[in-house]
């Protein structure tokens, strides 16, 4: 997730990570990692991301960071639950993957290069 | 053609999301989405979250999911579906104007040579259309996890480093988002598309063909700020390894 600062609200932290905070830790699927101050109503990016492991690279120019996705059990899937997809049309409106839940789904990446 | 698919499946509690991969975003993928005019979710990942949430590392790439939000194939070559009227194989060689040059043939006679399992790949989707959590080849959790792709520590910061360079980019700042891509590519070496991302954005000459050159302008080879190309490497890595074909 793309960051401008490294104190984030819950929300954002959730959507942008796809891991949710909770009174146990950060947590997806069946698994649950401690993090500091996790009943906060802010998060602070970097604790958490070394709690997380989660890499955390800044640009050299602006107020700009990305924080990169996890690497547990050395997969790309920690759970077989599918994670939350928000993302727009060609028109910005926000699409939710959640919505279709009850119907089989194949989601299909392709690329106009 | 996945537009026909859509419509012959989705009387069975079906929905095709196509997802586009641009840093460019809406204005990338236009063109070809106004074509196809879809009547399902069509969707612009302008930063490749596919890449974080489902480990997408080649287009085009499908994952299935259940009517209960879980992942029953995790991302794997999704090929395309047979032509209605033909027993033809899909990917096939269409007519191609003369005056294409050497290296866009040279691209298209390695891509000819990927491994294609249009028949086992699209017999599978039917059959899990049909018989949901039935089907064969709907996967156990354990199995998705295992079998979703490779990620280490480096992959992860690689990751971190590929949407850092797709945001200067879109910033206007081109140089660094090179040396951020860069990065992206020596720590995530199986990407093809974190590569062809960068690449892309590499455009020689202005015509419909520039963003698919993909390599270095053969007038001025010593600019291209990148290792390889894509005929560069898929010739080194083989075309036979560009995909992992379908495994049920």
């Amino acid at each position: 997730m793309l960051l401008s600062t490294l104190e984030v609200s819950k929300a954002d932290f959730e959507t942008g990570t796809g891991w949710q905070l909770k009174p146990e830790g950060a947590c997806k699927g069946d698994i649950c990692i401690p993090i500091p101050d996790s009943g906060a109503d802010m998060v602070d990016v970097k604790s958490t991301a070394e709690a997380m492991n989660l890499p955390l690279v800044a640009a050299a120019s602006a107020n700009l960071w990305a924080l990169g996705p996890e690497s547990i059990g050395g997969k790309a899937l920690v759970t077989a639950e599918a994670p939350e997809l928000e993302l727009p049309d060609v028109d910005g409106n926000l699409f939710k993957l959640s919505n279709l839940k009850g119907k089989r789904i194949l989601v299909y990446a392709w690329a106009p290069y | 053609m996945w537009q026909n698919l859509r419509e012959a499946y989705k009387d069975q509690n079906f929905e095709l999301v196509t997802v586009g991969l641009d840093t460019l975003g809406a204005e990338g993928c236009r063109a070809f989405i106004e074509a196809a005019n879809p009547g399902h979710p069509s969707l612009i990942d302008q930063h490749h979250v596919m890449a974080d949430l489902f480990g997408v590392v080649n287009i085009p790439s499908s994952i299935w999911i259940d009517e209960n939000g879980m992942i029953v194939r995790p991302a794997e070559a999704a090929p395309a579906p047979p032509k209605p009227d033909s027993a033809g194989v899909g990917g096939t060689n269409m007519g191609v104007p003369s005056e294409i040059p050497e290296r866009m043939m040279q691209m298209m006679v390695e891509a000819a040579k990927i491994p294609n399992s249009q028949a086992a790949y699209h017999a599978a989707l039917k059959d899990w259309v049909e018989k949901g959590s039935a089907s064969e080849f709907a996967m156990s959790a354990d199995k998705v996890i295992e079998r979703s792709r490779p990620r280490n520590e480096n992959s992860a910061l690689g990751h971190a480093h590929f949407e850092l360079a797709s945001e200067l980019e879109i910033r206007g700042e081109h140089d660094l988002a090179i040396q951020h891509f860069r990065q992206a590519h020596e720590l995530v070496p199986d990407s093809w598309t974190f590569r062809r991302q960068a690449w892309s954005l590499e455009k020689v000459g202005d015509g419909p063909l520039a963003r698919f050159w993909q390599g270095p302008n053969p007038e001025n080879p010593d600019d291209w700020p990148y290792e390889g190309g894509w005929l560069e490497d898929i010739k080194r890595e083989g075309a036979e390894n560009y995909n992992e074909g379908f495994n049920p």
